[in-house]
């Protein structure tokens, strides 16, 4: 062992104008470990990746001091690219990083920049192909991968230039559980097999938390706190369900796998069983029969039947690509269906003006920030009333009760990725739709937006809204759903209340479920039987 | 028939896109050379016969069609132009349309008149002419992958490859996203007319591309582009020095050339001097680049040839344009017709079609697709 570590911060500082992001961080990573960086969105976690990447401050601007080693050589003079060949970076969105355009060229484009003699650039790049398990895909176009194995050839893309250390920016938040799942195993293999060096940083704790050697926890007051999973764990503002069933069951040490929880919770009492909600029957909204969805030779969307209704929260879930998109634009109207017909409130969305359209189906797209374009939130409130015709200040009202205390004067972009979300939304429900689809809202929300998230949604229901909803966060849709709907291959395979679906599929059961059993879902109901118990 | 036995003409792989653009070329040169139509009905003919033959499996391979389309679209345009801005009285007149007056400010144009069949002839041959260049240009780009083409640049001109590489790939990202902001922007009502729906269509999608765009460049920076290696600063003035010497040496020469009261000696002998000049410019600028090339594609005999192919076709094109005119440049009263050259001309171009190796993208297509 030598004497420094893979990677070493030093006194670590980093300010833009007045306000310190970073304030004398000192961090060092151990060779072959895996660290995952935490904390609440904003408090600088990818600022802490971009350090050690060399991206931060050369390409978000502020002022760094401090300094970086690696492999025990100062790096902090240097820009990204003369610490290529020792720092490899995974952005979170992988796509949007491809130079090339095809896997085999993508892997080898890292190698042709550092001048690798092409024999051994040739072996390297076998050798990755089948390190990722993504060989039978080396002539395709990166374009048309699925987000998985996108994300497995990124990671192979820098894999071949053998850094020492992996910096990954949220790897797994666009996937579906399944992508994730081989996503993290591909990571963990790499790790324990080659003794790189691994930092991560993730949202859905959930998932990472059973592969971590140890926690980063960016506290938001400049500072970090890093040790061991448990310890950290024990008070973080930011933690996966499991913990908070630990925490609320007062097991000490926490539970980190469900394998470890499972164990515990032989031991907890007999718990009553949580009382069933009643469904309420509202009466319904929206009906689709027979929707089918046709983009050019693929089938989206076959022939599918849908009835969502006032006052019930419905969650469409299944991997990427099942035809969930595709749906809700078809539902909405804008969206193309082949055939079958949709009815809300006695007429079909397809066939009406736009304008009459969004009075019947609000839909908030899975990039909310297409729908803004103005400068402050105001004028983007003003525009939203004057569109929908309805009396100044009530996209304002809708939107200060959605999430209140937002800046009237600041700009869309400088919101939190929930606030942005959430004048999104208000924005479409000025327009007063009963029903409302939000396609894929969880995408960059932490714990707290989520839960935020889950309150509004629970809001328009009780305003006797019809939500339908797609997410792949199952800890979000045990929270927010009253009813399940699971696709693949543009077709329904399971739908019903979601303590039957997503207990019977064992990749969208939350993890209460996986430790507990079938009737559980959530910490709260735990916690609310066991204050039952005691 | 034995689905599985190789082609006589060796291994499956793709040419490489320098032949394939070259030969295009030296079809284009002398389709530019002549208006006899049926030479370049036969030029237009084995560039399409190639195309079929040899055609990459790549996106760019099925592109072929919308040149196909747009060359059809000019020849028609071509003559509705010379029907509605071309009459005349001398010839033969097929439709005798009646003058529409123009004001006098419009003078020089004339809007319709007499159809002669000399005017549409004249229209339908230049037309052609145009299609046969767009139809080459559309067969090198089914051939062979644009981008490869740009990556094989020599190493000095390597950073603006990659600039032009990023630039064509961006262009279909742009397109999805405009998409998916013209769609969300329906979802709320609000201007619809003028500067304010022009906006709302606008911000998201520049804002889109300039995320993307720093995306990408933080990509590239991280993986190594644009390492500077150790070049010291003399061998950066030295290749500097060079390159801004050709460019003075290729400027001067070119206007000499083109201006025949300069002296002589500034034409042609400085442009071949600032040519020179130039390649050693960039062999210097080469030598301090420390990137390598993964799978490069090989130069070998197919390609040879294949250049070889282009290089006849322009040079005998350009043979039968000056020393056989009529058969170059017909009369619009006589029926056209082709000497043996000519027909060689045409009929040569088709020889790729079985001298070069199958392309392996199109063979692994194909697998796919069965």
């Amino acid at each position: 062992m030598t004497l420094h570590g893979a990677v070493e911060l030093r006194g670590i500082t980093f300010r833009y104008d007045e306000h310190e992001v970073l304030r004398d961080v000192d961090l060092t990573l151990d060779e072959g470990e895996l660290v995952l960086v935490s904390g609440r969105t904003g408090v600088g976690k990818s600022t802490l990746l971009g350090v050690v990447t060399g991206l931060v401050p050369r390409f978000t601007g502020g002022v760094l001091t401090g300094d970086v080693l690696v492999g025990g050589r100062s790096v902090v003079a240097q820009p990204p690219r003369e610490r290529a060949h020792v720092v490899g970076y995974v952005g979170q969105d992988p796509l949007a990083g491809f130079v090339t355009d095809s896997v085999e060229e993508e892997l080898a484009y890292g190698m042709e920049q550092l001048g690798t003699a092409p024999g051994t650039m040739r072996r390297r790049v076998e050798e990755t192909l089948d390190l990722l398990g993504i060989a039978d895909l080396r002539a395709r176009d990166l374009r048309t991968l699925s987000g998985g194995q996108q994300q497995r050839v990124a990671i192979g893309a820098v894999l071949t230039t053998h850094p020492r250390v992996l910096v990954l920016d949220e790897p797994t938040s666009a996937l579906d559980p399944t992508a994730a799942e081989d996503v993290l195993a591909t990571i963990t293999r790499l790790v324990h097999d080659l003794g790189l060096t691994v930092l991560l940083a993730e949202h859905r704790l959930e998932r990472v938390v059973p592969f971590a050697d140890r926690i980063c926890l960016v506290t938001g007051d400049g500072g970090i706190r890093v040790d061991a999973p448990q310890p950290v764990l024990v008070d973080s503002p930011v933690a996966p369900p499991l913990v908070h069933l630990g925490r609320a069951v007062g097991w000490d040490p926490l539970p980190l796998t469900v394998r470890d929880a499972r164990r515990r919770a032989r031991s907890l009492p007999d718990l009553a069983a949580p009382p069933g909600v009643p469904a309420p029957g509202g009466a319904p909204l929206l009906a689709a029969r027979g929707v089918t969805v046709v983009h050019g030779r693929h089938v989206a969307v076959r022939e599918l039947d849908l009835t969502l209704s006032a006052g019930r929260v419905t969650v469409l879930m299944g991997r990427n690509g099942s035809g969930k998109s595709s749906l809700i634009w078809a539902l909405q109207g804008t969206g193309k269906r082949r055939s079958g017909t949709v009815d809300v409130d006695g007429a079909d969305p397809a066939a009406l003006a736009p304008a009459e359209r969004r009075t019947r189906v609000g839909l908030v797209p899975q990039t909310a920030a297409d729908l803004l374009y103005l400068e402050t939130v105001d004028e983007e409130c003003a525009a939203a009333d004057t569109g929908a015709e309805v009396a100044p200040g009530t996209c304002w009202a809708l939107l200060d009760r959605l999430v209140p205390g937002v800046d009237r004067a600041s700009h869309p972009r400088d919101l939190s990725e929930g606030q942005r979300l959430a004048l999104a939304l208000a924005i479409v429900l000025t327009a007063r739709p009963p029903v409302v689809l939000l396609d894929e809202p969880t995408r960059g929300l932490d714990y707290a937006g989520k839960a935020e998230l889950a309150r509004i949604v629970a809001g328009l229901a009780a305003d006797r809204h019809a939500v339908l909803l797609a997410t792949h966060d199952v800890e979000f849709a045990a929270h927010v759903a009253d009813e399940v709907v699971v696709m693949a291959e543009g077709e329904v395979v399971s739908s019903g209340p979601p303590r039957r679906v997503l207990a019977e599929s064992p990749s969208f059961a939350p993890q209460v479920t996986k430790v507990l059993g079938d009737p559980w879902l959530t910490v709260e109901e735990v916690a609310a039987a066991l204050g039952d118990t005691r | 028939m034995t689905g599985s036995a190789l082609p006589r003409t060796g291994l499956p792989r793709d040419l490489h896109p320098l032949a394939w653009w070259s030969w295009a070329i030296g079809l284009a040169t002398a389709a530019s050379l002549t208006t006899n139509p049926l030479l370049l009905l036969l030029l237009m003919g084995s560039a399409t016969v190639v195309v079929v033959a040899r055609r990459s499996g790549h996106p760019f391979g099925r592109s072929f069609r919308l040149y196909a389309a747009l060359a059809a679209a000019t020849v028609v345009l071509r003559v509705v132009f010379r029907i509605l801005f071309g009459g005349q009285e001398v010839g033969n007149v097929l439709l005798d349309l009646p003058e529409v007056p123009l004001p006098d400010w419009a003078a020089g144009i004339r809007l319709l008149g007499p159809i002669t069949s000399e005017a549409l002839l004249a229209g339908l041959y230049d037309g052609l002419r145009l299609a046969a260049i767009i139809l080459c240009v559309g067969a090198a780009n089914a051939l062979a992958n644009p981008k490869r083409l740009l990556a094989s640049v020599p190493p000095a001109l390597y950073e603006i490859g990659t600039a032009l590489v990023v630039a064509v790939t961006i262009f279909p990202q742009l397109a999805d996203s405009a998409r998916r902001v013209r769609a969300a922007q329906a979802l709320r009502g609000g201007t619809t007319t003028g500067v304010g729906r022009l906006r709302r269509f606008l911000v998201p999608v520049l804002e889109d591309a300039l995320e993307r765009s720093l995306a990408l460049a933080a990509g590239m920076d991280t993986r190594g582009y644009g390492r500077s290696g150790g070049a010291a600063t003399r061998e950066r003035w030295l290749t500097g020095g060079l390159l801004l010497l050709a460019l003075t040496g290729i400027c001067v020469g070119t206007y000499a050339w083109l201006d025949p009261t300069a002296p002589r000696v500034l034409a042609l002998p400085m442009l071949g001097a600032g040519v020179g000049v130039a390649v050693l410019g960039l062999v210097s600028a080469g030598r301090r680049v420390q990137r390598t090339r993964y799978r490069p594609d090989p130069w070998r005999a197919a390609e040879l040839s294949t250049l070889a192919v282009g290089l006849v076709v322009a040079v005998l094109g350009w043979y039968v344009g000056h020393a056989q005119v009529v058969v170059a440049y017909p009369q619009v009263d006589v029926v056209p017709y082709l000497s043996p050259l000519a027909l060689a001309v045409g009929v040569l171009g088709t020889l790729p079609a079985v001298a070069t190796p199958v392309p392996a993208s199109a063979l692994a297509h194909r697998e796919v697709t069965a």
